[in-house]
């Protein structure tokens, strides 16, 4: 998108979502975008790491995908579902391990040759600000090789963006808040002055 | 507390706390801790923390000086917060377009958060204890265009400053009337209103004699998942503002204050609560608007 309106107010800042989130933003099959088991469902999972390799144990995170057929779905319903409604939405804090588990569908292209993603958020206790990245389905290659994020990233960068199919087809992908294999995380805002304030 | 005995050991100290962050976890129950002060010599004190504040600050004055662009976000990297140290990225983050889902964002609507969840104070079957009082304002985009029909989560420390989490062993009193725990869906102008209880400020373990400003976590949603923001809302006037390496990771004193709600008297009701008004900007969509979407279509089931 290039319609870029200029931005007249000033964002308020962000903090850590802190220790105390999981009594108030977990919330019953809040991880489950479909029920375990149904036709269609995969496993999603992973594990956030920090800086000295340690899984992470108070991290949570979003996602938000299109169906499988790749529509952007526009359904309420994800704080209170219904077993049936694909909202595209969910949230699933870590264990005490470090391991996140969603249920949700393999996203479908949301154009013709586009690469399917799942948009992600990641927050943890010591984390200053929510992060953004993506995990893309590993098949098409060819849809791949042309993603535009995908194809402006270094090999060793890109491919912390890409799941792992696991042999039952579900998909592992983990999260490396720091370190040499550092997950790609994202910046939409693209002004000097939300991007000075990361380094 | 004993600063001077600290000062001594202040060099290593910090640096002992830079490559083993792990071991300031702000989870370990604060009673133990209590007991912890007189006996280690290493842990650090709010001056050393202090100190680190502000030469953060005063590099950050000097580089504004210079001409470099405010701030308006946290550092990642903000190592007077102890827990940051191996949980920030250490690589730029990737200038990407938004493209097609990261466009849209989940909806929500009256279906998923009942009316009532936005009052705290009627939870359970008693009245909390504390100052009650009533939070709101508007959610708007960075173009200023209200965020109608949106999700705001909140939670927060009862008035005694401890938190309905197992993992909060904070010696002070539990209140079986409070929660902490509120949702609501903005109206189509943006607007969101809480009833709640003033919370307490509280301790923790960054460091020696640590203690986070009263706050209230917020979460919201924008149009475009991009806008996605977990952030704290806090109250004018806390003497705890320079000494906490959590609001002050915010290195900007105007960014900061966007954070700080206001006092405002035609919101406070008589005989009943004190009004508090905060506002929240999104940054700015990145879709092409519609008239319709700029006033939500959130109705699913307008009262």
């Amino acid at each position: 998108m290039s319609t870029l309106s200029p931005t007249r107010l000033t964002p308020t800042p962000g903090q850590t979502v802190g220790p105390f989130y999981g009594y108030a933003l977990p919330f019953a099959k809040d991880s489950e975008l479909l029920a375990p088991g149904s036709p269609g469902s995969i496993r999603l999972q992973g594990t956030v790491y920090d800086g000295a390799g340690n899984p992470v144990p108070d991290a949570i995170l979003e996602i938000w995908q299109p169906d499988a057929e790749g529509n952007i779905v526009q359904r309420t319903g994800s704080l209170v579902r219904d077993g049936y409604t694909f909202t595209g939405w969910g949230r699933g804090a870590v264990g005490n391990t470090g391991i996140f588990t969603f249920t949700t569908v393999n996203p479908g292209p949301t154009s013709e040759g586009a690469a399917p993603f799942i948009s992600v958020a990641v927050f943890a206790r010591g984390l200053m600000n929510r992060l953004f990245t993506r995990i893309y389905l590993p098949e098409n290659e060819e849809a791949l090789a042309k993603d535009p994020l995908l194809s402006s990233l270094p090999e060793e960068r890109r491919k912390t963006l890409i799941a792992r199919r696991d042999p039952d087809g579900g998909l592992t992908w983990d999260v490396r808040l720091q370190g040499t294999d550092e997950t790609v995380f994202l910046d939409f805002q693209g002004s000097s002055t939300e991007t000075g304030a990361y380094r | 507390m004993t600063i001077d005995a600290h000062g001594t050991h202040r060099a290593e100290g910090a640096a002992e706390a830079k490559t083993a962050g792990q071991d300031t976890d702000e989870l370990v129950p604060a009673a133990e801790a209590h007991a912890a002060h007189v006996l280690d010599a290493a842990a650090e004190s709010q001056a050393d923390i202090s100190a680190e504040i502000a030469a953060i600050g005063e590099a950050y004055r000097r580089e504004l000086k210079d001409g470099a662009a405010p701030e308006t976000q946290p550092r990642l990297d903000f190592a007077p917060y102890r827990s940051s140290l191996l949980r920030h990225p250490t690589k730029s983050l990737h200038h990407a377009d938004p493209e097609t889902i990261e466009l849209y964002s989940p909806a929500f609507g009256h279906q998923d958060v009942h009316a009532l969840e936005a009052d705290l104070t009627i939870q359970h079957n008693g009245e909390p204890l504390g100052e009650r009082i009533i939070v709101a304002g508007k959610v708007l985009d960075g173009d200023g265009r209200p965020v109608a029909g949106q999700l705001v989560e909140i939670w927060q420390a009862n008035a005694a400053g401890r938190y309905v989490h197992k993992r909060d062993q904070h010696p002070a009193p539990l209140d079986p009337n409070f929660t902490g725990v509120g949702r609501c869906i903005t109206g189509p102008d943006g607007s969101y209103r809480f009833t709640t209880i003033k919370p307490g400020a509280y301790p923790w373990k960054n460091h020696l004699n640590a203690w986070r400003p009263a706050h209230i976590h917020f979460s919201m949603f924008g149009t475009d998942f991009t806008q996605r923001i977990v952030t704290q809302m806090y109250f004018p006037g806390d003497q705890l503002f320079p000494l906490d390496p959590i609001y002050q990771s915010i290195v900007d004193q105007d960014a900061r204050d966007r954070l700080v709600a206001s006092y405002d008297h035609d919101l406070t009701e008589p005989e009943w609560a004190l009004g508090y008004r905060w506002d929240i900007i999104l940054t700015g969509s990145k879709r092409t608007w519609t008239e319709n979407e700029a006033f939500g279509d959130a109705g699913d089931d307008e009262e």
